[in-house]
């Protein structure tokens, strides 16, 4: 049978991220895609030499338009932890309940996203209305839709007062019934399943060894979750790793779907238990030392590299993403599927291009 | 397998009113609350500058001797940093966003 390279990307109609694949096709089965990045490549790490320490939180931010929080949550923990400081509890709550905002909206974004590459745009549309309302929470508190500009060195800049927590509660139960609208329609109409099921099917071991993160990981029976470590208020929160053995495209949406409501019940779990109190500690002094700071993104794992010498700028910074981390699972899953399938499975491992290349 | 779960989804919403608005006739309320434009009010000012110092885009220009207060509004990411070191504050942040920036000069305060 003879071999046709197609060119995928980095511009396609059905790719939400700019990656180019060159899929090796027999017919209309795919037996290697080979993938390059590098299209938007924005040179972020460097800008350390250029901000200062506390002023390099408003571009860790921006490292993701979706997991924009928990990259300066992640990057302040790091350098908390460079500088010996404990953001206070109060801090740590709203840390978990802003974190897992961001995880309700990057979920609900994919789901329309997913809804779209299977041609379903009626859900699509309806999975973003249901998003509009988190959005509309995360701006009312803190001002920002995407960029939440909340996270700063030693705690946080803004609080969540009791008249907000009871606006939470009740967009909460909202939100809750909106999802189970649009989440019984992706979990049991038949022609999401008939599409999905059984789809680009990853081992447990395969997910395992390939280094998978997050609920490509978790989708294939893989109880990791970095929110077990109990960083922020996860310490004294009560969940369980959402996961599915099946390890096939399905899976993977039905842990996103899964995760949303697990992050509706941490949300009020978290509001029940905040404690009253101060919401940042002074910072004094300048960062000295390495460290290796990691939280739970919606997408995975993230890692971040921080190295100071004592001075107010970072000597070097590095990240890992959760997308750089699944690509490899992406080009197994690739391989031996159909050409048809290849942007519904893409797809399926939430890929943040922008953000793997930061 | 269930089929036409969509079905009941579609009919409410049939019948529901639709939960966009018809921009830009009908103008979005703004968010209370929301980081949408910055303001500054001269009277209080000191021009102390430590607005332009924190600023982390550096946005702003301050000119004590020409007590002169100015704003690069393509530079300034709404981050709220000077409002909050203000000592007279006299710079404010309203939740409605303001028109876009058109020139890349600095605006006057």
């Amino acid at each position: 049978m003879p071999r046709t390279i197609i060119p995928f990307g980095p511009q396609h109609p059905v790719l939400p991220e700019p990656v180019h694949l060159d899929l090796v096709v027999e017919d209309e089965k795919v037996v290697e895609a080979r993938p390059s990045v590098g299209f938007v490549h924005r040179g972020l790490e460097k800008l350390v030499e250029k901000k200062d320490f506390g002023e390099f939180v408003y571009i860790a931010e921006r490292i993701c338009g979706i997991c924009s929080f928990i990259h300066s949550q992640t990057y302040c923990q790091g350098i908390e932890t460079l500088l010996g400081l404990k953001a206070p509890p109060r801090a740590q709550y709203l840390r978990t309940i802003w974190g897992e905002f961001s995880r309700i909206h990057s979920h609900l974004l994919w789901l329309g996203l997913m809804a779209d590459a299977v041609g379903f745009e009626s859900l699509f549309m309806h999975s973003w209305r249901v998003r509009e309302r988190i959005l509309d929470l995360i701006e009312a508190t803190t001002g920002g839709r995407v960029i939440f500009g909340a996270c700063k060195v030693g705690g946080v800049r803004r609080d969540i007062g009791a008249e907000a927590a009871r606006h939470i509660l009740a967009e909460m139960d909202g939100i809750e019934q909106d999802a189970r609208d649009i989440t019984r329609v992706f979990l049991g109409d038949s022609s999401i399943k008939v599409r999905l099921s059984g789809v680009g099917v990853l081992a447990r071991q395969d997910a395992y060894d390939l280094g998978c993160v997050g609920p490509t990981l978790r989708a294939s029976g893989v109880a990791q979750d970095l929110r077990r470590l109990g960083y922020a208020a996860y310490g004294e929160l009560q969940f369980q790793p959402v996961t599915r053995a099946e390890g096939d495209a399905f899976a993977r949406c039905a842990v996103r779907c899964d995760e949303i409501f697990q992050s509706i019940d941490l949300v009020r779990q978290a509001l029940a238990k905040i404690p009253a109190g101060e919401i940042a500690v002074k910072v004094a002094g300048n960062p000295k030392g390495e460290v290796i700071a990691r939280a739970e993104q919606p997408r995975g794992e993230v890692t971040y590299l921080l190295k100071a010498n004592g001075t107010k700028h970072l000597q070097r910074f590095r990240v890992r993403t959760p997308t750089f981390a699944n690509l490899p699972a992406m080009i197994r899953l690739l391989q031996g599927c159909d050409l048809a399938d290849v942007p519904a499975l893409v797809l399926t491992i939430d890929p943040c291009i922008s953000c793997t290349e930061r | 397998m269930a089929y036409f779960e969509m079905s009941r989804l579609a009919l409410q919403w049939a019948f529901a009113k639709p939960p966009t608005t018809r921009y830009p006739f009908v103008p979005r309320r703004p968010i209370a609350g929301s980081r949408g434009r910055l303001s500054f009010t001269r009277d209080a000012c000191v021009y102390c500058g430590v607005c332009a110092k924190k600023c982390p885009t550096g946005a702003l220009a301050v000119n004590r001797a020409q007590k002169r207060w100015a704003i690069d509004r393509l530079l300034c990411i709404v981050c709220a940093c000077c409002v909050e070191v203000c000592p007279k504050k006299s710079l404010a942040l309203s939740p409605a966003h303001g028109g876009p920036a058109v020139t890349k000069d600095y605006e006057l305060g």
